[in-house]
């Protein structure tokens, strides 16, 4: 009983001490975003890796779910003879929901990994060691590039998996369904609110996008520096990360569109 | 530098149990002990990345473990290091690697930057290998690149761990005239830590040996070479018998075997 209860105090301060030390690495890291931005080169190579090598699964899902919006809506509306709604069921799912959330669990898989992996790797080879012994702090040249590339990267993908899904509805809808075209768009101009829809889901993307970022870097940074450590690092950022995404999610939502 | 009563722990594991030592300005000195006596670690406290449980690291004046992070890092500019992995950026090639010091802290132009890589490469005897990757590299030349990145700043100290393991006859040759020369042309301060006795002794001004967390002998070479100590006289001539164990602390090998101590 005394042994259980042990363990759990010391999971339990082992845990809010790891939480401690993210917050603190975040607050080090920020204080090298200003210096990355006065290094542009080293910004743009980093959101080439993290977010242009992303761009292609962005746009392949965008695309089937899109679809999928597509199929499903127009099967629903048609009972109503709404099916003329279509654009803005696709468009409002998208841009509200499944834009942020499925672009930033595909960013935690896709990106957030390989951050971890390669922070962890430059870790267990003493190259972070090395470089704080030629006085080089790997906070600001190793992680705070990548954390600022991750964070300008996740809105964007965000937007162009909603912009890409879009489309796919429209092929589905209007292409092989046959709903009208004209209807299709102007409904979706006339419904789609600038404030309450579209800056809402790019502000959800933000919070995503610095959320599965700090984990993954985090994760790298604090890995135990084997490989097995990294391979557990890893796991633990595409984990943690996508719980951390879904529940925020709800969180954010719940702040957004109702009054509770 | 010196350093004063110096002890540490990795964990439960006591590594050094008050050490002293003077290292003298403009000096070759070296460090020499057993495989896994904490040569490595001791080069980590000197640059400042452990801790020490008691004890200070005077360098240039400065306690190393009081400094601010900032001062720190003014110092490190100051002092090379040379790790026993080498420790290369995976992702830049030879040439970045060498220049990657002097494009972090300096603001020359690009073509003096060339100038001074390719010069510190040519000194290690690698200028032809500019252009490879670190992996497109043996063991034994990813330590001399980073030889050469330790030395692009002309520090005032090197600390050198292992510089010759992994090198052939003629490149270890090579190798210690280059460190004396470095030595001697540039005033440094160079500390080495290895077990090649040979070698070390031949460019060594003074010698410490190390042994279970204590100095068991220092001196010239010369001088430690005329020792009576047992320690130091097992080391040098590299005997299997004697006061220093070859094998780390474990219970009775018997007992091992027969399954009476813990696995
Ligand atoms: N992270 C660590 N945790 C626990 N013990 C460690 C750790 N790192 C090193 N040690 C222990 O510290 C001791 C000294 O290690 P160190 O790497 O300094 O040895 P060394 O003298 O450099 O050996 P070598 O000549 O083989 O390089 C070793 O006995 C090792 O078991
Ligand atoms: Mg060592």
């Amino acid at each position: 009983m005394i042994e259980v209860l042990r363990r759990l105090g010391r999971t339990g301060l082992q845990f809010f001490e790891r939480l401690g030390r993210g917050h603190l690495f975040l607050g080090y890291v920020l204080l090298g975003v200003p210096e990355v931005l006065s290094r542009f080169r080293l910004l743009v190579a980093q959101v080439w890796s993290v977010g242009v090598l992303s761009l292609v699964i962005v746009l392949v899902s965008g695309v089937f779910v899109g679809m999928v919006l597509g199929l499903q809506g127009y099967n629903t509306l048609v009972d109503f003879n709404a099916e003329e709604s279509l654009g803005v069921v696709v468009a409002l799912s998208l841009v509200r929901e499944l834009g942020p959330v499925v672009a930033a669990l595909l960013f935690a898989g896709r990106a957030g990994s390989a951050l971890t992996a390669e922070i962890g790797l430059m870790k267990a080879t003493e190259q972070l060691a090395g470089m704080e012994m030629m006085a080089v702090d790997p906070l600001r040249r190793v992680v705070a590039p990548r954390f600022l590339a991750g964070l300008l990267s996740m809105p964007l993908l965000a937007a162009i998996f909603s912009a890409v899904g879009v489309l796919g509805g429209w092929f589905v809808g209007v292409g092989l369904l046959g709903v009208d075209d004209g209807a299709f768009w102007s409904q979706m101009q006339a419904k789609v609110d600038l404030h309450d829809d579209i800056l809402n889901g790019v502000i959800k993307s933000v919070v995503f996008g610095i959320v599965v970022t700090w984990i993954a870097v985090f994760e790298g940074y604090d890995a135990v520096p084997t490989s097995e450590g990294v391979g557990r690092a890893t796991t633990r950022t595409v984990v943690h990360s996508s719980l951390a995404v879904l529940g925020l999610d709800f969180v954010l939502t719940a702040l957004m569109f109702n009054d509770i | 530098m010196t350093v004063r009563g110096l002890c540490f722990a990795h964990g439960e594991r006591k590594i050094f149990d008050g050490v002293d030592l003077r290292i003298a300005r403009g000096k070759v000195t070296a460090i020499m002990g057993p495989s896994g006596t904490g040569k490595t670690t001791l080069l980590r406290l000197i640059g400042g990345q452990l801790r020490p449980t008691a004890g200070t690291v005077t360098v240039d004046g400065q306690d190393v473990h009081q400094l601010s992070r900032e001062k720190l890092f003014q110092l490190r500019k100051r002092m090379g290091m040379l790790f026993q992995s080498g420790a290369l950026l995976t992702d830049l090639s030879v040439f970045d690697n060498v220049a990657f010091p002097l494009r972090e802290h300096t603001d020359l132009p690009e073509s003096m930057i060339r100038h001074l890589v390719l010069m510190k490469l040519e000194a290690v005897g690698l200028r032809g290998a500019h252009g490879l990757m670190p992996r497109e590299l043996s063991g034994g030349m990813g330590r001399r690149v980073a030889l050469a990145r330790a030395i692009a700043l002309d520090p005032m100290m090197i600390l050198y761990d292992e510089p010759f393991t992994g090198q052939d006859p003629i490149t270890m040759g090579v190798l210690v005239q280059l460190i004396r020369k470095l030595n001697d042309s540039l005033k440094l301060t160079s500390v080495i830590v290895s077990h090649d006795v040979k070698e070390t002794s031949a460019i060594a001004d003074y010698i410490y040996v190390l042994s279970g967390g204590k100095v068991v002998g220092e001196g010239s070479p010369e001088a430690l070479g005329r020792t009576s100590s047992p320690w130091v006289r097992q080391f040098l001539q590299g005997l299997p018998d004697g006061p220093v164990p070859f094998h780390y602390p474990a219970p009775d090998f018997l007992g091992d075997l027969l399954g009476g101590g813990s696995p």
